[in-house]
């Protein structure tokens, strides 16, 4: 386990290293990204500033949920990289490589490249949230610090594993399904708002079928001293965040069992 | 003599842009693909809105149904944004192909643009059909305010494809000064996203910003056909809002043309 974390490491230092080779083109990139992402959270801002509240939330509160789920997923996307380019991997026959290692095949893709300019979405996130608990006010204890640690963990870990997902399906149909995006940053897209504003099918979608209000929504509210609206107890909202981690441990097996029925495209 | 070597030339760029057009239609899955994702987007958009809207009762600088009709149109007519460089041009400058591209018989810039209007174009044409009868069948999208709405939409978007060409082939012209012209690309693609409406409609932006935003070139992609459309601007004042567009258009290919044969004067080619 170490041994695979030292290895891990120094898969990241080398990407990291590469990519500083072109310092001009990749602080242009940062910034470009990171008005995109601050866009996004402007956009918050002016509807706020319009409506002055969404039904019962006011704008700190949107930022905090906010916040959670971007760091979450500039985490997660930072992280999986490699799974992104493994639909080229299969096609090219790369991938037959990676078998040969001795080391397991997600350790070398999600240790493939670290994308730095993806962490811009880190920014934003971060900010929000620390915008966000001199707005609210929070109580730090340490239960709801540990809270917001499980519930970023969590996050992390689902949106990785529905990039996990989605590559796995590319063992079976040799070609990554786009329309997997449409979860990933559709899930993004509407997780960044408290999930009780949506239609009940659409809420219960991002609930009970891709699960990511269980890792933003439901803890920020414990954190935050929020009666639910959606009427969830309190023990629920401390301990969904786990739901996150457990659909990751899922993942990796499926990748696992597509690992065993992968055939070269022999090219 | 010369009229005729005119009109060789019109045709020639006419040849760019249908045969670009045609390469670009074969690409059905992935228009498949990016349809479905703007129909969830738009589903999702329109919640939230509808969210905000339930949450007032002072009145809007544009109203909730006006406001959704907007969304739908963005979803529909995203693919026209300067959103992208020439994939195609970026890999012939970093291999060194670009030499082909300067000894062929036509101004490049031109040749250049006539490329992105047709880029611009054909993916744009593919969703946005599918994507307009969904939204009108399903959503509840809201014809034209009027016949002379519609009309005063229809000019006012073709002048909206047009800057996004000339924007997208300033982009590809900065391509020429850094190897990786991705930087710029997201840099402008950030402020087309916040400007042009795309997040959220001009008229919700607070009342202090507006002078800002109305100068700007972005509102012209996207927020000033799409109110046309509405009637949030009368087709009267279509003129203005045209010209706006139109300087903005004239500004980006002059500026575009300066780059080039700047560049062009220094231009190493890599490879051979």
């Amino acid at each position: 386990m170490v041994d695979s974390l030292y290895v891990y490491g120094r898969f990241l230092t080398v990407s990291v290293r590469a990519q500083m080779q072109y310092r001009a083109s990749f602080l242009m990139q940062l910034g470009g990204r990171l008005i995109v992402t601050a866009g996004e959270f402007a956009a918050i801002l002016i509807l706020f500033d319009r409506f002055g509240s969404l039904l019962e939330w006011n704008v700190y509160q949107v930022a905090f949920i906010y916040g959670i789920v971007n760091v979450s997923f500039a985490v997660a996307d930072a992280l999986t990289t490699g799974f992104d380019l493994f639909g080229d991997m299969v096609k090219t026959g790369d991938f037959d490589r990676l078998l040969l290692r001795p080391r397991s095949t997600a350790l070398q893709l999600a240790g493939q490249e670290l994308t730095l300019r993806r962490i811009s979405r880190l920014t934003p996130g971060i900010v929000a949230l620390i915008w966000a608990s001199t707005g609210l006010d929070l109580h730090w204890t340490i239960p709801n610090a540990a809270l917001l640690v499980a519930s970023v963990i969590g996050g992390a870990s689902l949106f990785a594993s529905l990039i996990v997902f989605q590559a796995t399906l590319a063992f079976w149909t040799t070609e990554t399904l786009e329309m997997m995006n449409t979860v990933t940053y559709g899930g993004v897209e509407t997780t960044q708002y408290p999930i009780n504003i949506y239609r009940p099918w659409f809420r219960n979608f991002f609930t009970f079928g891709i699960p990511l209000a269980t890792v933003s929504y439901f803890p920020a509210l414990a954190i935050m001293g929020v009666p639910d609206p959606l009427g969830t107890p309190i023990w629920f909202q401390y301990i969904a965040p786990v739901i996150g981690v457990g659909v990751l441990v899922v993942s990796l097996q499926v990748w696992r069992i597509g690992v065993r029925h992968y055939l070269s495209t022999g090219s | 003599m010369l009229a005729s070597t005119k009109v060789m030339t019109l045709v020639s760029y006419w040849a760019v842009i249908s045969a670009r057009f045609r390469s670009l239609l074969q690409y059905r899955s992935a228009a498949l693909a990016g349809l479905v994702t703007q129909i969830v987007w738009g589903i999702i958009r329109v919640m939230i809105f509808q969210a905000f809207y339930s949450s007032t009762t002072t009145e809007q600088p544009m109203s909730g149904r006006e406001v959704e009709t907007y969304i739908w149109l963005g979803q529909a007519f995203l693919a026209a944004l300067p959103w992208n460089i020439d994939t195609d041009l970026r890999s012939l400058i970093r291999s060194g192909g670009i030499g082909y591209e300067l000894v062929r018989p036509v101004d490049l810039h031109t040749y250049w643009m006539s490329r992105a209007l047709a880029w611009r174009t054909a993916p744009m044409l593919m969703r946005s059909i599918p994507l307009l009868v969904f939204a009108f069948m399903v959503m509840g999208m809201a014809p034209p305010a009027t016949v002379a709405a519609g009309a005063a939409f229809m000019i006012s978007m073709c002048a909206a494809i047009v800057l996004s060409s000339a924007i997208t082939t300033f982009l590809n012209v900065t391509m020429l000064w850094t190897i990786a012209g991705d930087g710029i690309t997201q840099l402008t693609f950030g402020l087309v996203l916040i400007f042009s409406g795309m997040l959220v409609p001009l008229p919700l932006f607070p009342d202090w910003s507006q002078p800002l935003i109305n100068a700007m070139p972005f509102r012209g992609l996207v927020d000033t056909p799409y109110r046309l459309y509405l009637g949030h601007i009368p087709a009267s004042d279509l003129p203005q809002h045209l010209a706006h567009q139109l300087f903005w258009i004239l500004a980006f290919v002059v500026a575009g043309r300066i780059a080039l044969s700047r560049a062009l004067r220094r231009v190493v080619v890599q490879g051979g």
